[in-house]
């Protein structure tokens, strides 16, 4: 069965439609790619995915539980929103690091939070502490960091900066984790470090969602490819085929500007 | 005589820092809520703070002074300040909080909204409430953003507190110039601005250190 079922989401942003009739579904231990044009609403599709947007229609299935369905109306209490959402990590394109933070800090916070909300934190608080800080320093040493944890994050480069989001994003064991174009907003000598670690990531069986302007990578790293094009899903199907082989004419206009480009 | 008039230029200095420093601590806390509550999604609420806020910058300090300490009297035909020398100075301090408050919150108003919408939003993937993210990700970047126009805004305050003399009370201002009344010399006033310039460096020194404390981050 599918880890994710995304059953025709609709969203519209006063009267554009940015997504229309999106459905797609992503197995356990796969990586997707999302690819497109600016616009074409690959970026909101994961912000609705992560509850950043409230999609106008349809459904989010994950491990068969509906996280969303658009006919349900009314209001969900905060702490039951926040239990979905922990169902997706995050990594964003302008990283997103919290300033006043060290790289160990922001990749502890939100365990933190959580942890301090379990019953039997005031007892045993000194071992699920260090249990928190064990567990952090293990991510950032598998990103290749253990020698900046301490750095703030203006004291990082920007590929430093986003493997230390991808350890943060990590850190409360999402089900799937969404990329948003995360290799954007770096120089090309930083974007390779980044990418190695999303194709570590991909060798260890992680469920992933990645937007991406980087061709190669998604054919290399992603079991399967989604090209969106004005807000739907034009074509998809399994990297290589889609990459290589495009059946639809959009696709390979779009794929023909990174060929000769 | 200059001993006797520094002594009693120290005792309006006593005052007038007694002035400052209530006001300061009611007035930022008061300034916070009324910017969260302008940046309310409850349109009401935001609302009846925008008309607030007009009010209070709208009209001179010196007057609300005089509504808040005379006001009671007049209108509600019961006076609720004490009339001693304790009863202005709580009077003042209610008036420049609110005085203040408002001025704050539209500091604090844009400090909040200059921590980018990315900072929220990570929080919020990250399953953290409102108010987690308010307070462990928002706060610290909201004050690092607002110390230089507040360190203005506090610095006025400072001279601010000299209008508390129209009610009578006995600040740094009202002393000085008593002696224009009760002796006939002018330089006990002149001389009240070397007390306030102290201050007023005393203060810059906390804020300048204050920015340094803060510049660990960016």
């Amino acid at each position: 069965m599918a880890i994710l079922e995304v059953q025709n989401i609709e969203k519209k942003f006063d009267h554009t439609s940015v997504l229309k009739d999106v459905s797609f579904s992503l197995e356990e231990g796969s990586a997707l790619a999302i690819i497109g044009s600016s616009g074409s609403g690959k970026t909101t599709l994961l912000r609705c995915l992560n509850f950043l947007e409230r999609p106008d229609g349809g459904k989010i299935i994950v491990k068969g539980e509906t996280l969303f369905d658009s006919e349900v109306k009314g209001k969900e209490r905060e702490s039951e929103q926040r239990r979905k959402r922990l169902h997706f990590g995050m990594v964003f394109q302008s990283f997103n690091l919290f300033p006043q933070y060290t790289a160990l800090e922001n990749v502890m916070l939100a365990e933190k939070m959580l942890a301090a909300e379990q019953s039997d934190y005031k007892a045993n608080k000194k071992e699920i502490l260090a249990g928190i800080e064990k567990h952090g320093m293990e991510l950032l040493d598998q990103m290749g960091l253990a020698e900046r944890m301490y750095h703030y994050p203006h004291q990082l480069s920007g590929g430093q900066q986003q493997r230390v989001a991808i350890a943060r994003a990590l850190a409360l064991h999402p089900d799937i984790l969404c990329f948003d174009e995360p290799t954007s907003a770096l120089d090309p000598e930083l974007t390779g470090e980044v990418l190695k670690v999303i194709r570590s990531l991909a060798d260890q069986k992680t469920t992933m969602i990645i937007v991406t302007h980087e061709m190669a990578f998604a054919r290399d790293v992603a079991d399967n490819i989604i090209f969106m094009d004005g807000g739907v899903i034009v074509e998809q199907g399994p990297a290589r085929d889609v990459i290589e082989h495009p059946k639809e004419e959009r696709t390979k206009q779009f794929l023909s500007r990174y060929t000769n480009g | 005589m200059f001993w006797s008039v520094t002594q009693s230029l120290l005792s309006g200095l006593w005052t007038t820092f007694e002035l400052f420093i209530f006001t300061l601590a009611f007035s930022l806390p008061i300034g916070l809520l009324i910017a969260l509550a302008t940046l309310s999604k409850f349109k009401p609420l935001s609302s009846l703070m925008q008309v607030l806020v007009w009010i209070i910058r709208g009209t001179p300090l010196m007057l609300q002074l005089i509504v808040i300490f005379y006001g009671p009297g007049l209108w509600l035909e019961q006076n609720i300040w004490s009339g001693d020398e304790k009863g202005r100075i709580t009077a003042a301090v209610v008036a420049f909080t609110i005085n203040y408050a408002c001025y704050f919150s539209v500091i604090f108003r844009g400090g909040i909204e200059g921590v980018p919408a990315g900072q929220r939003e990570a929080g919020q993937v990250l399953g953290m409430t409102k108010t987690q993210i308010f307070f462990r990700i928002t706060l610290l970047q909201m004050v690092k953003r607002v110390v230089p126009p507040m360190s203005n805004e506090i610095i006025t305050l400072v001279k601010d507190t000299a209008l508390a003399r129209v009610i009578a009370a006995q600040e740094l201002t009202f002393a000085g110039y008593s002696f224009m009344k009760s002796d006939g010399i002018t330089w006990p006033l002149f001389y009240t601005g070397v007390f306030y310039l102290a201050f007023v460096g005393l203060l810059t020194l906390l804020f300048n250190r204050l920015e340094r404390k803060l510049s660990y981050f960016r």
